[in-house]
């Protein structure tokens, strides 16, 4: 590794330090409606949060960065623009932003590890590696009427048609932007900046009112 | 709204996505040092406004926040063609008057003209000629 | 046939209303009853209620004329409650429903008794065409006060004054395929893209879905046409691949086949959206649609013929009449003359003689009529005048006779004697327009079509009209129109489309007689003298006053209908436009299509703000960012203070000791004593933090900072100033030096976005060449500035860091960990004081926070906001980038020549604008330092300054006031100004009169009001 570039190790003690999710407020002022109404009809859609996951911005070369991706972590980059490849326990995945920007989402607590790799396969090439984890978070969407939830919510086309599984994007959502996919057939992903967490949590909320909304309790995860 | 084909992007996204950013190929004189005030003023104020064939660059900035580039036709908005930061455009507004000239002399009974010609300003083949820099 | 008691009007059968329920509704307060499957207009027609409203302009009583969009003239407020009301509802397009209350829009106080009756007695000499502008214009301090009397008679509705109880929502659409109109074209187009495979949404304005098919006297495969109305809407509902929005009118068709619904989606159940399974519902929605194609089979609407008096309730359209009577069940008089210009028409007569009513003529204007529908007439024993038509008709409130004259159509005469005929209904059709409305939208230009007497749509690109959109009407040929528009746009999607000819329905072809081209009427008397001749309806346009308006040198017809306000209603003219274009190509003796048409623009019709506002309101109104602290500071009471879409807190007013809350002033004097004589603390989450790496990073700060980057060591941070290549400050922050080919820049709060767009632009477009990654990481960290003299040893026990003042100096920053958190301390100062800013990730901020007040406590550790934090930097003569620049400001004229590389060896942006001879000449206004002689006045932001306060007005003007405080520390009101020449003025007075007359007068110093040496920050 290379001292050009200063490498951050946020690894801290959870046993003595306590972290708050992006939704943690959110959760707490605007409560967390459950899925299903009190007669047992099964909400429409149904979110949560995955909290706490590794997050990397990765820039570069595509040739450089599928090489060392693939020898660290097994998986390589998305071979078209808008796509994402998961891994096989769909547990890390990487999303094409842009030309030369992939977004790496793993556990938490792979993230220091896989950097502290990544780099020393990259060796000189001129890459940027930068650790976002705390920036963002990830929401799932799931249910029947979820693709109605986007459809009130985004400017992008969410048909499922037209939308297929590995797809991902980044579009409008509401007045914000979020990174949009579908790394399978029984969920979305959006992946929201943390200070506009809040906003699209009430967002969802609110839209998907009429589809009964509910939030998964499970998704109060905790850092790993 | 328009529907804008991002180069990078390789798909058609909603005009909200994108920033437009105004007349394309204006390169940063390389030496300004050496450039008169009233060039510096050219390059950093003077635009054109053509009736027809334009040339703008529009970032996506809610996408793959690249910049790129659009030929529009400012009377129909009608896109033309979308290209990367770099790529000269295929379509001109010289390019365009020499396929109408051609096709009006071919007809022989053109009733129908097409409304307005287009004006050869802006970033004509001339103008697109002197870009140089990274543009170039 | 026989009707019902208490409906008049009503017919025992027929029509697709239910009539084993009863609805009740009021209207101008009276009570009725309808049946569902009514609109307002079947019901109240059916209810024998002739006057709808008054009119516009003369207040002449109005009845119900159409039973569509079209409709001038029955346009109510709606709603039982004040905060459920909507104005400009349409009572043809009102599905009836139980406990409606409706009011006339015009006709205050009352349609029946209206005091406005007076000026349309009195009538036209005191309204001529251009009335408002000849009228109200002069004084023009007066025109205020007519508007309001004005704006109070005119009719364009009231919004409520209570808050809606409903919501609105929005959906985003994409399709292959977008169908305006479900009428016999729309269906058959729809069929056939949804058979090919395409993404279809079938939009169709009306309760019931079928355009025409809902009245038509023709058969389908020798069924009732709603036999296969039905078997086809089921059979598109079949199809995944096909959204159908009934009630969903398309009103506007933007750039690249992006079009507009507005989805009704419960105004048909109640004044407010029921909610469903306990969940609210949208009232309405409004669907924003991206078509690859789009087919407008949009229909068309019948003509009125112009002839005088044909406002008086009765006078109805033809096809209207059969609308009423075969849909609704409702037969809107007792005797009927038609005055027609075609065979259609006469549907209308056949109609009403069916139901059981008496039919007293059909006056035709051709000479010999010809056709099947004629001759169905002839044989029903209806007599048919020839060559003739209705010039008159008789009645006030309601119609009594019709005069009735042989005329010659091109000499513009009548040639015959007159025969009048009593009656209390005229239907009249001077044939039909097609509904180009949206497709005028795209731009396309509407040619005139001497064929069907109207215009159709120019061709756009992936815009197809068809059926009676491109004046295509016998139903056979629609139905074919339809299938051939759906196989195009489909084939143009790239669709096989294969077609069998025997899935069109069987239609027994009709012969249908020419039209004749007849708008006005001709009167025995001129124009000018006739009775009231109406184009417009619901602007109460004439006849005569479009052409007093041509006398009076209008040619062009868009300034004949500014003139006369022809089409400027909130039908848009759709009954009178090309009525009113005839009459002005008349009077101007030239042709329809050499007078041109208007273009029609969005909305179609109106739409309701809900629905364009959707979500977005209240509390949804704007994204509120919070930083990761937001908890806590709402627990600890913080005023906040908007800065761009982050909540920040302003003030933490603590409780005084009588209760009460601090005023601002109090706890901001109080936060900053704190921060200069102990500790303060502050959230700086919203800082723009960018991460820059690569091995060009620092040449790319050296080329877009005014200042030198190439000596800044690891472990260092500099301030740096960003121009635009005009030479003027665009933003400020500090950028760090993490690693030789790593860097973190800080920006302003407000210009996060822009800054990185910055960097991108210069970078992607001028310098690609250059090896660096811009990314942003403000929402990864938060920032908390620890600030005041206390600082070093509130932290000293939380942190590994060696905070010795020379092991970590003024301007370093460090690695490790605070309250057991991995941490970047930055000991930089924006208050002057010892400061170090901790940044830690934002999961963790909570954590760390809570543990600095937890240690903070022994020191009283004060939170401070963004109003204390303005007060601490405008002290020591810090900027605020946009408060106390404003995009005219250089470097040099904020006195910061230091920051200034001009020896740098690449030209950097904004250097060579900082060598022009504007930037360099004297006098330029200049950022200086501003004490009151008064110490206790806060001179106010914005305030203008002058030299010479005795200087006659208007006074020269040098300058204004930036930024304006009262210092606690300073015990004094204290201010940043921009004065002209002023680094040149240093104690020289300037002066600063305010509105109440009072001069302040300031003394010119330096900007560093506090620690000017700046000692305070290195202890």
């Amino acid at each position: 590794m290379s001292n050009s570039v200063h490498v951050y190790d946020a690894r801290t003690d959870h046993a003595t330090v306590t972290a708050e999710s992006p939704l943690a407020y959110s959760f707490q002022r605007s409560g967390m409606p459950a899925p299903g109404d009190a007669s047992g009809e099964e909400s429409r859609a149904v979110i949560g949060e995955r909290a706490f996951l590794g997050h990397l911005i990765l820039r570069g070369g595509a040739i450089v960065l599928d090489e060392a991706l693939r020898e660290v972590l097994g998986i390589g980059l998305p071979g078209r623009p808008n796509s994402l490849t998961v891994d096989a326990d769909g547990q890390r995945s990487v999303q094409w932003l842009s030309p030369d920007e992939w977004l790496l989402i793993v556990p938490g607590d792979e993230t220091f590890g896989l950097e502290t790799r990544l780099r020393a396969h990259l060796g000189g090439a001129h890459v940027a590696i930068v650790d976002v984890s705390a920036g963002q978070t990830l929401i799932e969407l799931s249910g029947e009427a979820a693709h109605e939830v986007l459809m009130k919510s985004t400017v992008y086309d969410v048909d499922p048609h037209t939308f297929t599984v590995g797809k991902g994007v980044t579009t409008l959502f509401a007045k914000t932007s979020v990174i949009l996919r579908r790394p399978d057939a029984s969920r979305w992903e959006l992946i929201v900046r943390r200070s506009f967490a809040d906003y699209v949590y009430r967002w969802l909320l609110d839209a998907g009112e009429e589809y009964g909304i509910g939030v998964a309790r499970e998704s109060r995860h905790e850092p790993q | 709204m328009f529907h804008i084909y991002c180069p990078y992007c390789e798909e058609l996204r909603e005009e909200e996505e994108f920033h437009p950013k105004g007349q394309a190929h204006i390169a940063r004189p390389e030496e300004p040092d050496t450039c008169s005030d009233e060039e510096w003023g050219d390059y950093l104020f003077f635009r054109d406004n053509p009736r027809g064939i334009h040339h703008e660059m529009w970032l996506h900035a809610v996408g793959c926040r690249k910049f790129f580039n659009i030929t529009r036709n400012t009377v129909s908005y009608e896109i033309l063609e979308t290209y990367k930061m770099g790529e000269q455009p295929t379509i001109t507004a010289e390019h365009l008057a020499r396929e109408e000239k051609n096709a009006r002399e071919e007809k022989t009974n053109n009733a129908q003209v097409a409304e307005g010609g287009q004006q050869t300003v802006g970033a004509s083949d001339a103008a697109v000629a002197s870009v140089k820099g990274a543009q170039a | 046939m026989s009707q019902t008691a208490s409906q008049p009007n009503r017919l025992a059968q027929g029509g697709q209303v239910d009539r084993t329920q009863a609805l009740t509704f009021t209207f101008n307060g009276h009570t009725y009853t309808g049946h569902p499957g009514d609109t307002l207009a079947s019901a109240l027609l059916a209810n024998g209620v002739d006057l709808v409203n008054r009119s516009f302009k003369y207040s002449r009583p109005r009845g119900i004329v159409a039973s569509g969009a079209e409709e001038p003239n029955a346009v109510v407020q709606l709603g039982a409650t004040e905060a459920t009301q909507v104005p400009n509802v349409r009572a043809t397009q009102q599905a009836l429903y139980d406990g409606l209350v409706a009011r006339s829009t015009n006709g205050w106080p009352d349609a029946q008794r209206d005091i406005m009756r007076w000026i349309g007695k009195l009538g036209s000499p005191f309204m001529p065409p251009g009335f408002y502008y000849k009228t109200f214009m002069a004084p023009a301090s007066m025109w205020m006060t007519y508007e309001k009397f004005i704006r109070k008679t005119a009719g364009l509705g009231r919004s409520p004054t209570q808050s809606d109880p409903d919501i609105y929502d929005h959906m985003h659409r994409h399709c292959d395929m977008l169908i305006v109109g479900a009428g016999p074209a729309g269906l058959s187009a729809a069929l056939t893209a949804a058979r090919a495979g395409a993404r279809v949404i079938l939009a169709d304005e009306q309760e019931a879905m079928g355009g025409s098919l809902l009245d038509t006297r023709e058969t389908l495969d020798d069924q009732p046409a709603a036999q296969w109305l039905k078997t086809t809407l089921a059979a598109l509902a079949e199809h995944d691949n096909v959204t159908l929005l009934p009630r969903t009118t398309a009103h506007g068709y933007h750039d690249h086949h992006f079009v507009t619904l507005h989805e009704r989606r419960t105004e048909h159940l109640g004044d407010s959206a029921p909610s469903k399974a306990g969940y609210r519902q949208p009232r309405s929605r409004l669907h924003r649609v991206r078509a690859g194609q789009v087919i407008l089979a949009t229909g068309a609407h019948e003509r009125p013929l112009v002839y005088a008096n044909n406002d008086v309730p009765g006078n109805l359209l033809a096809g209207a009449v059969s609308t009423y009577i075969r849909r609704y069940g409702v037969v809107p008089g007792e005797k009927m003359v038609l005055s027609t210009s075609n065979d259609h028409a006469y549907r209308a007569a056949l109609d009403w003689q069916e139901a059981g009513r008496e039919v007293v003529a059909i006056v035709d204007a051709r000479t010999a009529p010809q056709g099947d529908l004629v001759a169905q007439a002839k044989a029903a024993g209806i007599r048919v005048i020839t060559g003739s038509a209705v010039l008159e008709a008789k009645g006030a409130q309601r119609v009594s006779a019709a005069r009735v004259a042989a005329i010659d159509v091109d000499a513009f005469r009548v040639t015959g004697k007159v025969e009048t005929l009593e009656c209390d209904t005229i239907a009249s059709s001077g044939g039909y327009s097609p509904v180009i409305h949206l497709a005028s939208h795209t731009g396309a230009r509407p040619v005139w079509s001497d064929a069907i007497i109207g215009f159709v749509p120019s061709t756009v690109a992936g815009v197809a009209a068809s059926g009676g959109a491109r004046g295509v009407y016998p139903l056979d040929e629609v139905l074919a129109d339809g299938v051939e528009a759906g196989v195009n746009a489909a084939t143009a999607l790239g669709f096989d489309v294969t077609v069998d000819d025997a899935d069109l329905p069987q239609v027994a072809s009709r012969h249908e007689g020419p039209v004749c081209a007849l708008f006005q009427v001709p009167h025995e008397k001129a124009t000018l003298r006739a009775p009231k001749q109406f184009v417009d309806l619901q602007n109460d346009v004439t006849a005569s006053a479009i052409e007093v308006a041509t006398l009076e040198g209008f040619e062009s017809i868009e300034h004949v209908k500014r003139y006369t306000a022809m089409g400027f209603g909130t039908d848009q003219g759709k009954l009178g436009n090309i009525n009113g274009m005839a009459v002005t190509a008349r009077c101007l003796g030239q042709s329809i299509p050499e007078t041109g048409t208007t273009v029609f623009r969005p909305n179609y019709t109106p739409v309701t703000f809900g629905a364009v506002v959707g979500r977005h309101c209240r509390e949804l109104f704007d994204p509120e960012r919070y930083t990761p602290m937001q908890a806590w500071h709402v627990a600890r009471g913080a005023e906040f203070e908007d800065v761009g879409q982050w909540k920040r807190p302003w003030y933490y007013p603590r409780k005084r000791a009588d209760g009460g809350l601090e005023s601002i002033g109090e706890a901001v004097a109080r936060e900053c004593r704190a921060v200069r004589e102990g500790v303060g603390i502050l959230d700086a989450s919203t800082l723009g933090k960018i991460d820059i790496q690569g091995p060009d990073a620092r040449e790319f700060l050296g080329r877009i900072y005014t200042n030198k980057w190439q000596k800044l060591a690891p472990g260092r941070v500099r301030y740096g100033l960003m121009c635009g290549d005009d030479g003027m400050v665009m933003d400020d922050g500090t950028t760090s030096c993490l690693a030789e080919n790593h860097f973190l820049m800080t920006t302003t709060t407000g210009n996060a976005a822009p800054v990185l767009e910055w960097l991108e632009l210069w970078h992607q477009t001028e310098w690609p060449e250059l090896d660096v990654y811009f990314n942003s990481v403000t929402d990864h960290w938060a920032t908390m500035t620890v600030t005041g003299p206390e600082a070093r040893k509130l932290l000293t026990d939380l942190t590994d860091i060696d905070l010795d003042r020379e092991a970590f100096k003024f301007m370093d920053w460090r690695e490790g960990h605070v309250a057991g958190v991995p941490a970047r301390v930055f000991r930089i100062s924006f208050t002057g004081e010892l400061a170090f800013e901790i940044n830690v990730q934002a999961h963790y901020a909570m954590h760390v926070w809570e543990a600095l007040f937890a240690r903070g406590e022994a020191f009283d550790l004060t939170p401070y906001g963004t109003e204390t934090m303005h007060v601490l930097r405008a002290e020591k003569g810090f900027i605020i980038v946009g408060q106390d620049t404003d995009g005219s400001v250089t470097p040099e004229d904020l006195g910061m020549h230091w920051a200034i590389g001009y020896d740098k060896p690449f030209p950097w942006v904004g250097k060579r604008a900082l060598t022009r001879a504007d930037t360099r000449r004297e006098g330029r206004k200049q950022l200086v330092g501003l004490k009151p002689k008064d110490a206790s006045v806060v001179l106010e932001e914005g305030a203008q300054i002058v030299f010479e306060p005795n200087h006659a007005i208007p006074m020269p003007m040098v300058g204004h006031v930036t930024s304006s405080y009262y210092s606690p520390t300073l015990e004094s009101g204290f201010a940043l100004a921009v004065v002209k020449g002023g680094h040149q003025r240093m104690g020289e007075s300037v002066y600063l009169p305010m509105v109440d007359g009072r001069v302040h007068e300031a003394e010119i110093v330096s900007t560093q009001f506090v620690d000017p040496k700046g000692e305070r920050q290195h202890v």
